[in-house]
């Protein structure tokens, strides 16, 4: 068993001396007597060897595909040895927000870095820290846009489940109101943003959509300017390497999910929600900010700003509660961009679009497999499948694969990234054609 | 030092990818963007020491004694880490098949069982991904029980003065106004003052205990009957949870829905900022409503499901999955005996501190705590200059991380304490003598104190300036 | 000691206000400013809100605080003084003559002290 604790018994009795006690009950005397309770339901400690195998067995209960083919918001792209061994660094691990800024500038920094990246590939003016993830900063966003006089949020019908549920419950929270807008072919409909009332707080909008496709954003920024509210476009990072920014389609908020830019898929978290906005909207980003400042000797130095946006300020008054954030995701996001840099960051989401292009069409090639939705995808689409999904996933992990994420029993969400490699395609294509033919 | 960006250099650029063996795809040019990210160009070296020279300006519990009170520094243990990067864990999709997913699902709910007996809940979700998150989620089951019993009314929530500021704005999130009470002169809830704002108008009651004042309230078994007597519930903030952890259970207080911090009472690194984990905790009467999905038995193996009135989802996926796995390795470790010992130790060292400094600095709230103390420098400061934040910037050049400060707000000059269980005798008596130190460098030669730190890369940054002309990212 | 100018009105939350006309002019005190100490950003109202005397209408900030500022008036904002947006710092520097707001459609006001009964309050603050 261990416990981490680091004094002797003899140090505790001379402790106990010296607070003038006689035991370590006598320190919970305030504690009524009845609430004290005697031994809990809880098992013996372990020693590091019998622990590692208890959970080396847990783990090994899962299974671990080595092909993936499967994104619907967590997506397997490569993450490079040195991102792993940056974000591992105890000093950045075990710190706790850089509240003192003297002995913190290494995180300040790493996270002004962030927040200049993020403004970069966003176009946006400012960044925050981060928020939990993609779906929370999505809903944080909704709030930034709320006032007394709109209180309506609306978001695509083509966004993540998740997001759209998230978003709904913040709203519940907040006695909003909550409207979803319908797709048509798989796209948001802009014509039925005609209808929706002027006092609409914002549209959010997911690029690529959960079904892979490009939304039109400039049109749908348009249409919500008109109504007097504000478009937040959640942003597949990786995707924002090639195709147009939020801010170049006129968006007022962007967000989204972190998780490609460097974070194991890990069962779902810790990911990364990132947000930045225009400069108009600054006062109203939730969270922590680093900003430039400097020192008495006139050094560059970086510290939390602007800080009476925040719970331990304002109180009741915030707009977010958010404390902490997901800063080592963050920093690892920043290690990774700086990594593949511009043409990198391109170039990943050139090969990703490739092969969910190259996976595509070879899957259509086969009869009964068919792309739903005719508009332009980036690097994921939707398939038609002669046999039921179940059945063909299930053949594809007998061979170590994981194939797309099932939609309905005739329908597949496909993703491709650099990982997969031509040949790993072909051999998916080799395994779904002989699934077909031995259920014809 | 220089920014990443000031390293940059056109034409550097590393080999990561293979080249494309499939034909290239090309976009339509009004979908590609118009300029390029200015991302950094370096090479790997230089990315490898620009991150070092940043660890190096950083500090965390590995560099030394972190007292940082309410967030329980305590050690992060190594074998945590390797067991969340095993690719059983940290290589699996969130939206894989439940069948092969089984043990990341036990593992959730192994977590579950022991973090609800150490609490004294019957359910968990492990959705939120923070403190605050938790306290958002929390307060949103209290709205949603309310409401399923048709009782719209319950519109207030009651916060003492001297909670975290995320109580009062969690709660605020969900439309809920806020109903301050003010503590006694023990540190305590004021029991007359919460008896005057209890109505069929509360919807509950947020506290912490101990509290942030690092005490115990005797009275809590009369204020949480009290609340439920109105007809509210009872919220407990987790933060302070390392004192009492298998000593007493916020359940058995009478609270009835909890979030918990597995980064400060369970170990897991806070990373300068997060991942955290706020897994929130609740009686059977708020189950029906947790956020969806909660774990079940099939027959024969385990499976995500939504409760039947769920609040819905506060984030995508299941949570922080790979800081849940840390805790359970933490939990496995210490096992019931090891649990229980970490908080009476963190206690103890907490009231050991405070004996070593009570002679001279003066005391928020005289006679034992729990496992954190606050100390005023009210007079301190009435009688030198020098305030909390110099004391804290004076410790910078003992290397020793400050206590917070100016919290809880209802002390002046707050400085507060939290040693944790994982330091030693000699580390608390060496901290001891670098604030005795401090306090007669006070009497004796202020300036020095007006002018530290001396020692750390930057001095006293104008936080004024920065605040009033944001620069908030690099101007290339 | 704090200054105090002559011959305007003041509240017990340290608000000033200064009557031109029909219109009512409203700054805060030297007292307030310096107790709320470096200002970084004044949340202006905007023209056409209305205020009720003794309800919050707009706030300030310092780096570790947001302050409420409490109508002194009841009545309709005809002009902000958009400088402030950009020089918070006026607030501390010259607090008499860094208004934050114009009124005018004036309903009523709320307790108001004269320079020297303000001068008599503060000294009783202390």
């Amino acid at each position: 068993m261990g416990n981490y604790i680091a004094t002797t018994a003899s140090e505790q009795e001379d402790m106990l001396a010296k607070i003038g006690v006689s035991s370590i009950d006598e320190l919970y005397g305030m504690v009524p007597q009845q609430l004290l309770v005697d031994k809990l339901a809880l098992p013996e400690g372990l020693s590091e060897i019998e622990v590692r195998a208890a959970m080396e067995d847990l783990a090994a209960k899962n299974t671990v595909f080595n092909i993936i083919f499967r994104g619907a918001g967590a997506y397997d792209h490569y993450i490079p040895a040195i991102v792993k061994q940056i974000a591992a660094k105890e000093e950045f691990v075990t710190a706790y927000t850089p509240y003192q800024a003297e002995i913190s500038q290494g995180i300040l920094q790493a996270i002004f870095e962030y927040q200049t990246m993020i403004c970069e590939l966003t176009g946006m003016d400012v960044a925050n820290a981060s928020a939990y993830d993609g779906a929370s900063a999505a809903a944080e966003a909704a709030t930034m846009c709320r006032d007394k006089k709109h209180n309506r949020v609306c978001i695509a019908a083509t966004c993540h489940p998740d997001t759209i549920e998230t978003v709904k419950t913040y709203c519940f929270a907040a006695d909003c109101e909550f409207l979803i807008i319908d797709a048509v072919d798989g796209l948001t409909d802009a014509a039925a943003l005609e209808t929706i009332a002027e006092d609409t707080a914002c549209l959010i909008v997911q690029q690529p959509n959960f079904y892979g496709l490009i939304e039109d954003a400039a049109a749908l920024a348009d249409k919500i300017h008109q109504k007097g509210g504000k478009l937040v476009l959640s942003c597949n990072p990786i995707a924002l390497g090639l195709l147009s920014s939020p801010a170049e389609v006129g968006a007022d908020i962007a967000v989204g999910e972190g998780q490609p830019l460097g974070l194991p898929l890990s069962f779902g978290g810790p990911y990364l929600g990132y947000m930045a906005c225009k400069n108009s909207l600054m006062r109203s980003l939730p969270g922590r900010i680093v900003g430039e400042t400097t020192d008495a000797d006139e050094q560059r130095a970086f510290v939390l700003t602007l800080q009476a946006r925040e719970q331990h300020i304002k109180r009741e008054k915030a707009l977010s509660s958010i404390c902490s954030n997901q800063a080592l995701c963050a920093l690892t996001a920043a290690v990774y961009l700086a990594v593949v840099g511009s043409s990198g960051l391109r170039e990943v989401a050139e090969q990703s679009a490739a092969k969910a292009h190259y996976l595509a069409a070879r899957l259509c090639a086969i009869d009964g497999f068919e792309l739903v939705y005719k508009g332009e995808f980036f690097n994921e689409f939707v398939a038609t499948t002669p046999i039921s999904a179940e059945k063909l996933l299930l053949e594809l992990e007998k061979a170590g694969i994981l194939g797309g994420y099932p939609l309905s029993n005739n329908t597949i969400l496909w993703c491709a990234t650099e990982k997969n490699s031509k040949a790993d395609i072909d051999h998916l294509i080799a395994l779904t054609e002989r699934a077909v033919s031995q259920c014809d | 030092m220089r920014l990443i960006f000031e390293k940059s250099r056109q034409g550097i650029s590393q080999s990561i990818l293979p080249s494309l063996d499939v034909p290239k795809y090309k976009f339509a040019p009004q979908l590609q963007r118009k300029t390029a990210p200015r991302l950094p160009q370096v090479t790997e070296n230089d990315l490898s020491r620009h991150y070092s020279q940043l660890a190096r300006r950083s500090y965390g519990v590995n560099t030394g004694f972190y007292p940082l009170g309410s967030c329980t520094m305590k050690y992060n243990p190594k074998i945590d880490e390797e067991i969340a990067a095993l690719s059983g864990f940290a290589a699996i999709h969130p939206l894989q098949p439940p069948r092969t997913v089984q043990g990341c699902m036990q593992a959730l709910e192994q977590t579950s069982r022991l973090l609800c007996e150490i609490c004294g809940m019957d359910e968990m979700t492990f959705q939120p991904s923070a403190g605050a998150h938790g306290e958002f989620t929390g307060m949103m089951l209290i709205k949603a029980y309310h409401r399923s019993r048709g009782d719209f009314d319950r519109t207030k929530i009651i916060v003492p003065d001297s909670a975290h500021g995320t109580n009062p704005a969690s709660a605020a999130m969900n439309g809920f106004s806020i109903v301050n009470v003010p503590s006694s002169a023990d540190g305590c809830v004021d029991i007359e003052a919460l008896k005057s704002v209890l109505g069929d108008d509360v919807a509950g009651l947020m506290l912490t205990n101990p509290n942030t004042m690092g005490l115990f309230d005797k009275n809590i078994l009369q204020i949480t009957q009290l609340v439920h007597d109105a007809g509210g519930l009872n919220y407990y903030d987790g933060a302070n949870l390392n004192a009492i952890m298998g000593v007493v259970r916020p359940g058995d207080m009478g609270f009835d829905v909890i979030h918990l911090n597995l980064h400060k009472t369970f170990a897991t690194p806070h990373g300068g900022g997060g991942p955290g984990s706020g897994p929130v905790g609740c009686k059977k009467i708020l189950a029906d409503f947790l956020p969806s999905p909660v774990l079940y038995h099939t027959c024969c193996a385990l499976d995500f499901a939504a409760p039947p009135q769920s609040i819905g989802k506060v984030r995508a996926f299941w949570g922080n999955f790979s800081v849940i796995i840390k805790a359970l390795t933490y939990l496995l470790t210490l096992g019931g005996e090891g649990i229980k010992q970490a908080a009476q130790i963190a206690v103890l060292n907490a009231n050991y501190l405070k004996s070593l400094l009570a002679d001279d600095y003066d005391l928020a709230v005289p006679g034992i705590c729990m496992h954190e103390f606050v100390l005023s420098l009210e007079r301190l400061k009435k009688e030198t200059g020098i305030s909390a934040l110099d004391i804290a910037k004076g410790l910078l050049d003992c290397g020793v991380h400050p206590p917070t400060i100016y919290f809880p707000l209802i002390v002046h000059e707050a400085l507060m304490i939290e040693p944790t269980e994982t330091e030693s005798k000699e580390t608390l008596d060496e901290a001891a003598a670098c604030f005795l130190k401090l306090y007669r460098l006070a009497y004796d030669d202020a300036q020095i104190l007006h002018n530290s730190p001396l020692t750390t890369p930057i001095h006293r940054p104008d936080d004024v300036s920065a605040a009033r002309n944001p620069r908030l990212k690099y101007q290339f | 000691m704090s200054k105090i100018k002559e011959g305007i009105f003041y509240t017990d939350s340290h608000e000033w206000v200064e009557y031109i006309d029909d219109i009512a002019v409203i700054g805060l005190s030297d007292y307030a400013q310096e107790e709320l100490g470096d200002v970084v950003f004044v949340n202006l109202p905007e023209i056409g809100d209305k205020i009720s005397a003794g309800e919050a209408f707009c706030d300030v900030e310092s780096v570790k605080a947001v302050s409420d500022i409490i109508a002194p008036i009841s009545g309709e904002v005809t002009e902000i003084n958009d400088e402030l947006a950009d020089n918070p710092e006026m607030l501390n520097s010259d607090c008499y003559s860094a208004w934050i707001c114009r009124v005018g459609k004036i309903t009523g006001e709320g307790k108001l002290m004269d320079a020297k009964v303000y001068g008599k309050f503060l000294v009783e603050q202390e």
